[in-house]
């Protein structure tokens, strides 16, 4: 098994697109990274570089210490899960899995003992001797796993492979793959566009847009410490509210008039300027409490999510999302104050997004 | 439309088109460029030597009354099989689409005498319409009318209308019947809805959602007049009687068996290559339009 | 259908009847005359019932032919499915290649290759029949199976036919084969060519009858009585002064030469139906 490490890969298409604009990236032998972005950010022509599958327009692509820019994919020792699963519609279950050990020519018996193996693991025994149409949707991912599993690779690629299942399925087989990877300890790079999964799936997580790398780290510190505007929306569910504010003094910012205490705020910065005030809907509390500044939030409509209720209003004139446990607020609501805890705030520069934290 | 995954190399690929370029290139783009050129060339009467005489070949073509005789025939003809058959496979298949028992059996018993050869067709039809031992033919003459297609024109042109006919309906069944199947139920559902009867509907709502069918076997059916009935009209008239029922295709084949005048049959093939690619053209643009929508 | 209304009904199955047999009618007139005897055929009373001559009929056409085109029909029949065949199998075999070119490989000249047998498929080989023969007769081909096949091989339907399909198979598939260490020749056998299977046998049907039932090609390139295929020597039987053509033998050369191509519309109808209707998009 290997690592995997990019050095400011590179992808133009013709017309001079450019789709991966110099990325840089290492990731551990036997961690699980997860590539997450919008739709068009670059990840899944990054994961296509990595296997081989479209050609790296500048920098270096290693798995382990070898330097695969110019390695066919099937030399590259990697395998790969594909979003449609791309089995071979004409070939059984047990040849679909057994096709890439047969061009490598691995001796029958071998083939068979993976083959057999890979199908224990993941339960698809009954199926081996069944054509890919016979399969429901969770049985081809498995089937596709399956393939990934006998080539005993250096590395798995993912590419949304749950993207096409129905949401309960999806919650099951992303459970599976994450104990199937931390059985295995092979390295895997997930691309997904869905932020539950890569927040649940990842060890590392890395956050594109745009061709480029927003944010890495693990899921928790990126959470808890979003480095842009973009990264703090895009992960968490809800997103993050934004709110137009101003620069008070040290350790002080106001929206709408309302002074508020930060405990992460960069030192230095000019009283009176611009700043974006951010507040993830479940760590704002209703109610004051004290030692904790507020906000008044007034309140158009309720959501019930069971568990929850999330409160959509404004702040100063800004739409606003509250998430708090059922019955903890009453659902006729029109008017809430909310304690803002110092820790909870987030600021950003209105101009280059980037956080405005601690150096 | 293009494939993100190729194969890298290029004299692979070159091996795998060569056959098929070859023998394009061979038996198709030499000798349509040998009609082209030809067509601009006067041979002398051994054929020993030839010049270019320009357009002279296409003139002296556009003097002959047979050749307008010829474009007439072709016109009639066609607009009569496309109507004939066009409607009667339109009634075919509107009934056939309608939920009865043996749908499927009365689709199979319709379709198959498109394999039937276009020559081996003019053989049924002349033979059951034969002026002296058809079987259908003696009720028409008995009926006092002078029935004879191989002396009279007209009668020699509703022989062939009928079989180039006959032949075509179930190409032309076969592609209504889709068209109808592809119609949404619930389109027809609404229109019954908002109160059309059966009739009503089928003019307001199916016949002008078929009419890219329509308009696509219309094309098809008169490129099918224009060539493929070549073997029924050989077969039934040999173009005849007196040349009354060649059409431009015939033309070419008739004229080029006497031999002689090289120029003026390639001048022939020219246009008949032009009205091919007209209505191949305007296909296409209609094909086009289908994809876009 | 809306609603199940009996008249309605009863009206499609009348249609449909009389549609049926409208359309089967002079191929069963063609079916009795097999088996009367010339007199019969010639005094104009033909009956609409079955005679006993087929008996006699059916061997005489295929072992022995007419009094004065003295071919058997089995020769010509022969001829027939060589020729049938040989178009049918030849126009899958380059063009599935060519397709397979066009579409998975990049290389100089590609999209003027596609072109050039693109245009192919607006001029049918009527337009250029004397030229055509001439260079086959050039190539010293008349009379043999190979003047016979080639020309009507170059077309460009079932290259379009087979790009088509190639295009619906989706990218991952190559791209999990070279995953999984197949090149472009593994490619093709292992993963494309079981998956044109029906792909093949559709355009294999079209393209049987549309190679037996050809005229005016085989017409003016085969001399030798021995060349003739079948769809042209009936023809030659009845031309022959009228009064002198045996009825009774050329219907049952048209009864033997239709039998082919309807046995495989009948029996493969679902195939016939898929190639058709994909070869005329």
């Amino acid at each position: 098994m290997a690592g995997v490490t990019l050095d400011t890969v590179r992808k133009i298409y013709a017309g001079n697109v450019e789709a991966v604009k110099g990325v840089s990236l290492g990731i551990e032998d036997g961690s699980f990274c997860v590539l997450v972005g919008p739709s068009g950010c670059g990840k899944s022509t990054l994961l296509r570089m990595i296997a081989g599958l479209e050609t790296i327009s500048g920098g270096e692509i290693k798995i382990g210490n070898r330097v695969v820019n110019q390695v066919e994919p099937a030399d590259r020792d990697i395998a790969m899960v594909f979003q449609n699963y791309a089995l071979y519609p004409h070939m059984s279950v047990y040849d679909n899995m057994a096709y890439g050990l047969r061009n490598r020519k691995t001796p029958k018996d071998e083939i068979e003992k993976r083959v057999k193996e890979a199908a224990r693991i993941l339960a698809i025994e009954p199926f081996l001797d069944r054509k890919p149409r016979a399969l429901s949707g969770g049985q081809r991912q498995r089937v596709a796993m399956g393939r990934a599993i006998v080539r005993k690779p250096q590395v798995f690629l993912f590419d949304e492979p749950l993207s096409n299942l129905d949401a309960k399925l999806r919650v099951q087989m992303r459970v599976e793959i994450k104990r199937l990877q931390k059985a295995l300890g092979v390295t895997s790079i997930y691309v997904t566009h869905d932020q539950v999964e890569a927040m649940t799936l990842s060890d590392k997580l890395v956050v594109m847009s745009g061709g480029q790398i927003e944010q890495v780290g693990s899921p928790s510190e990126v959470y808890r410490r979003p480095e842009t505007r973009f990264v703090a929306t895009f992960i968490g569910s809800p997103p993050m509210n934004i709110l137009p504010g101003k620069v008070e003094g040290p350790g002080r910012v106001s929206v709408g008039g309302q002074v508020i205490a930060v405990t992460d705020m960069r030192e230095g910065l000019t009283p009176g300027s611009s700043i974006e005030v951010g507040l993830r809907p479940e760590d704002v509390q209703a109610g004051s409490a004290p030692g904790a500044s507020s906000l008044a939030m007034e309140v158009d409509f309720v959501e019930e999510l069971g568990a929850t209720q999330l409160f959509h209003g404004k702040v100063a004139g800004t739409d606003f999302v509250v998430q708090a446990s059922t019955g903890q607020i009453g659902a006729d609501t029109r008017k809430l104050t909310l304690s803002i805890d110092p820790g909870n705030v987030h600021l950003f520069d209105p101009q280059s997004t980037k956080r405005l934290g601690r150096v | 439309m293009e494939k993100r995954a190729h194969f890298s190399g290029w004299t692979l690929p070159l091996l795998l088109i060569l056959p098929q370029m070859a023998i394009t290139v061979i038996f198709f783009y030499w000798p349509a460029s040998q009609a082209i050129w030809q067509s601009f060339l006067r041979e002398d009467a051994f054929g020993l030597s030839s010049e270019f005489v320009g357009f002279e070949n296409y003139l002296a073509l556009f003097e002959q009354p047979e050749y307008y005789r010829a474009m007439v025939t072709t016109i009639i003809f066609s607009t009569l099989v496309a109507f004939f058959s066009l409607s009667v496979a339109l009634l075919l298949a509107t009934q056939a689409d309608k939920n009865i028992r043996g749908g499927h059996a009365f689709k199979t018993l319709l379709i198959w005498p498109y394999a039937v050869a276009p020559a081996i067709a003019g053989v049924l039809w002349i033979f059951m319409f034969h002026p002296t031992l058809g079987t259908l033919a003696r009720p028409i003459r008995a009926a006092g009318i002078d029935w004879n297609p191989m002396l009279n024109g007209n009668h020699a042109m509703i022989l062939l209308v009928l079989s180039a006919t006959w032949k075509h309906i179930s190409y032309n069944f076969l592609f209504f019947l889709a068209g109808l199947q592809a119609i949404p139920k619930s389109v027809i559902e609404a229109g019954a809805i908002d109160g059309a009867g059966p009739m009503r509907r089928f003019w307001t709502i199916v016949f002008p959602l078929l009419s890219p069918t329509t308009f696509f076997l219309l094309v098809v059916t008169v490129v099918y007049v224009f060539f493929e009935t070549f073997g029924i009209i050989d077969a039934v008239t040999g173009g005849g009687p007196a040349g009354q029922t060649t059409t431009l295709v015939y033309k070419v084949y008739a004229d080029g068996r006497l031999g002689g005048d090289l120029g003026g049959s390639a001048a022939q093939s020219v246009i008949l290559m032009v009205i091919v690619i007209a209505l191949t053209a305007i296909q296409f643009r209609y094909v086009e339009r289908k994809v876009q929508y | 259908m809306v609603e199940n209304r009996p008249f309605a009904q009863f009206m499609a199955y009348l249609t449909l009847v009389i549609g049926v047999l409208v359309v089967a009618f002079p191929v069963y007139l063609a079916i009795m005359a097999s088996t009367f005897d010339a007199a019969t055929i010639i005094n104009g009373n033909m009956p609409l019932v079955p005679g006993d001559q087929a008996g006699v009929n059916y061997p005489r056409a295929l072992f022995y032919g007419g009094v004065h085109a003295r071919e058997p029909v089995g020769g010509m029949m022969l001829n027939s499915m060589i020729m049938a065949m040989g178009i049918a199998i030849g126009k899958i075999l380059i063009s599935i290649l060519s397709a397979y070119a066009v579409v998975y490989f990049k290389f100089p000249f590609r999209k003027t290759a596609f072109w050039i047998i693109f245009i192919t498929l607006m001029l049918p080989v009527e337009v250029r029949i004397y030229p055509t023969y001439k260079i086959v007769a050039d190539l010293g081909l008349l009379d043999t199976y190979t003047g016979l096949i080639m020309p009507l091989i170059a077309s460009a339907t079932g290259t379009l036919l087979f790009r088509q399909f190639f295009m619906t198979i989706p990218d991952e598939l190559l791209e999990a084969s070279k995953i999984d260490g197949a090149g472009a020749f593994r490619f093709f056998k292992d993963t494309l060519l079981p998956l044109s299977i029906t792909t093949i046998a559709a355009l294999f049907v079209i393209q049987f009858i549309y190679g037996w039932n050809q005229y005016l090609w085989p017409l003016l390139i085969t001399t030798k009585s021995s060349m003739q295929t079948i769809v042209i020597g009936i023809k030659k039987m009845i031309t022959t002064t009228d009064a002198l053509t045996e009825w009774q033998i050329a219907m049952t050369t048209a009864v033997l030469a239709m039998v082919p191509p309807v046995l495989v519309v009948i029996f493969m109808q679902r195939l016939f139906v898929k190639g058709l209707v994909e070869t005329e998009k």
